[in-house]
């Protein structure tokens, strides 16, 4: 799953400790390994970050230590850390507590660690890469970021918790894994991709929806414009099955699957041939 | 060298480059998997008629399938990416989408590619959907039974064809015999097929022909019945030659099936009416690809 570079200076991963909760929100995409490819960890406690309307440096809130900057551990991190592991390209990235938004927004390469819940439009735009998020995701989980014509593009999200509003909305491909339930609206406007959901989905699910697949344990109602989808795609749901177990780790438990799956396409008022597998 | 009563001539078994793939076709059962691939590679014994020389490699049990149900692995060769390309294209077409159950993989990995299901999906008319697992794209063309799951493309390797071995016997029933113990033995090594009816041809040839038209002719050096009247190289107690040809996807595997194939050959030995072995070359003048029999069977 990894598609972290191999390090070049090993040493210990650069974790950022946060000294304090900050009073404004952080936009601490400066800080990944491809952004600071060629920078050294010395450089680091200089380098600016967007604090609401001013700039700090990261030395002002946060105590650094370590060297290697392919692997970044953000240690006491909380909801007003945004755009953490945004725009990565390789590397690891470890992140010890909550997110605010847009976690791993575009990534395009890596691996990104949450040990924690993360906010809104996490993985929105994500390109390639590896997220994992042990906690609980927001709204637009994997989807377009605003004026974006397409969300996800690539890559895996695996989430062990549960999803707000909104998961995969406009996804384009890659496959977002979702251990607990989603709240509504999944996979609205999916253009392709796979979404996986554990548990329940909420109220208009794959509501125009147009190509895709969600495999969902149980839903209350589809939108009545999807139709009945015949048998279901064993064929396909080996192929997933098998992926899902050879890739391991957070995602081996979803390779659990039962054979009792009915199978829906639509949103036919959109003229969607998306397809949701309900698991009885 | 004479092993149990067979002369092995000192010769090398001359062949060539080719392009092949592996693709790996699964079905709800071993038999309709098999139906498949037989169908795909029927008609598929030499490149000069038939575009491609293909066979069943081996079954492979679920676990050794992508989709985990029971398959069959073919070999294709070609003697260019194109032809191989186009004779895929067909074959899978006409023979495993069709075929009940039926699923198609790439059985090689690789950079240079062929398209699998790529153009297939078409046949979909429009309900076909792709699915990305991993570095993998496959298509989920809807049919009668379900879907046909394909992946788009298939891996493909520089290949070796024409690897060979003539079997010089008493008689047609000793050549026979002595042929179905190699290429039961042939089977069981990885990464070749023999392409002709049940492994084995009757009718070697040479190149050219006394009618300007043809690009190969009967090979009447082995042709007994031909011994009194034309330059022959067999002796007057040889009354059958057989001819076994592998196709590899490595020097090594075509290597490893001829020592094999001569292994079994002279396990028959003197006793079962096996006088020699030998090989089809052209002088080495037109062949990349060198096997000699003494060395291999070493």
């Amino acid at each position: 799953m990894s598609n972290a570079r191999p390090t070049e200076g090993a040493g210990e991963p650069l974790t950022l400790a946060l000294q304090r909760v900050p009073r404004e929100r952080v936009d601490m995409s400066p800080v990944t390994p491809s952004a600071l490819a060629h920078a050294s960890a010395r450089d680091v406690p200089g380098i600016e970050l967007r604090a609401g309307n001013r700039r700090v440096r990261v030395g002002e809130i946060f105590d650094v230590s370590g060297e290697d900057t392919a692997h970044v551990a953000i240690r006491n991190s909380c909801d007003r850390l945004d755009r953490l592991g945004a725009g990565m390209r390789f590397g690891r990235m470890a992140i010890h507590g909550d997110t605010g938004t847009h976690a791993g927004a575009a990534m395009a390469g890596g691996v990104l660690e949450i040990h924690g819940n993360a906010g809104a439009f996490a993985a929105s735009g994500m390109a390639e890469g590896f997220m994992h998020l042990s906690g609980n995701a927001g709204d637009f989980l994997g989807a377009a970021i605003a004026g974006d014509a397409a969300g996800m593009r690539g890559g895996t999200v695996v989430v062990d918790g549960s999803a707000g509003d909104r998961v995969g909305d406009r996804m384009r491909r890659g496959m977002v894994l979702i251990g607990g339930d989603v709240a509504d609206c999944c996979a609205a406007r999916m253009i392709a991709g796979t979404i996986v959901v554990r548990g329940r989905a909420g109220r208009r699910t794959g509501v125009a929806m147009r190509r895709g697949t969600l495999l969902v344990t149980r839903v209350p109602a589809l939108p009545a414009t999807f139709a009945d989808g015949g048998p279901p795609p064993r064929t396909f749901l080996r192929l997933l099955q098998r992926h899902l177990r050879n890739a391991g780790g957070p995602l081996a438990p979803f390779a659990q699957m039962t054979d009792d799956i009915r199978r829906f396409v639509g949103d036919r008022a959109y003229g969607g041939l998306g397809e949701i597998l309900v698991a009885q | 060298m004479t092993n149990n009563g067979v002369v092995i001539d000192d010769t090398f078994a001359e062949a060539f480059g080719m392009r092949a793939t592996r693709l790996v076709i699964t079905a709800a059962s071993a038999a309709w998997a098999r139906h498949a691939a037989v169908a795909m590679t029927g008609y598929a014994t030499s490149v000069i008629g038939c575009g491609c020389e293909a066979g069943i490699e081996r079954e492979l049990e679920g676990e050794a399938t992508p989709d985990g149900r029971p398959g069959v692995s073919v070999l294709v060769f070609a003697i260019s990416r194109e032809e191989l390309a186009k004779q895929v294209e067909r074959r899978v077409g006409q023979c495993v989408l069709t075929s009940p159950t039926s699923a198609a993989y790439s059985g090689l990995d690789g950079d240079e590619r062929i398209d699998l299901g790529r153009k297939l999906r078409y046949f979909g008319d429009g309900f076909q959907t792709s699915k990305l697992l991993g570095a993998r794209r496959y298509w989920r063309i809807p049919v009668m039974d379900g879907e046909f799951v394909c992946e788009e493309t298939a891996g493909v390797a520089r290949a070796i064809g024409g690897g060979n071995l003539l079997i010089v016997a008493d008689g047609v029933a000793q050549a026979l015999a002595a042929c179905e113990a190699a290429i039961a033995a042939m089977r069981d090594v990885g990464g070749v097929i023999m392409p002709f009816p049940g492994g084995v041809v009757r009718a070697g040839s040479k190149i050219g022909s006394k009618y300007a038209a043809l690009p190969a002719s009967t090979n009447d050096a082995f042709c007994p019945t031909l011994a009194g009247i034309t330059k022959t190289a067999l002796d007057p107690a040889a009354r059958a030659v057989l001819e076994i040809v592998i196709d590899g996807l490595t020097e090594d595997a075509v290597r490893s099936a001829m020592r094999e194939g001569i292994a079994a050959i002279c396990a028959i030995g003197a006793p079962g009416g096996v006088r020699r072995i030998t090989a089809g070359n052209y002088g080495g003048k037109l062949g990349k690809f060198h096997f000699p029999l003494r060395e291999i069977a070493e």
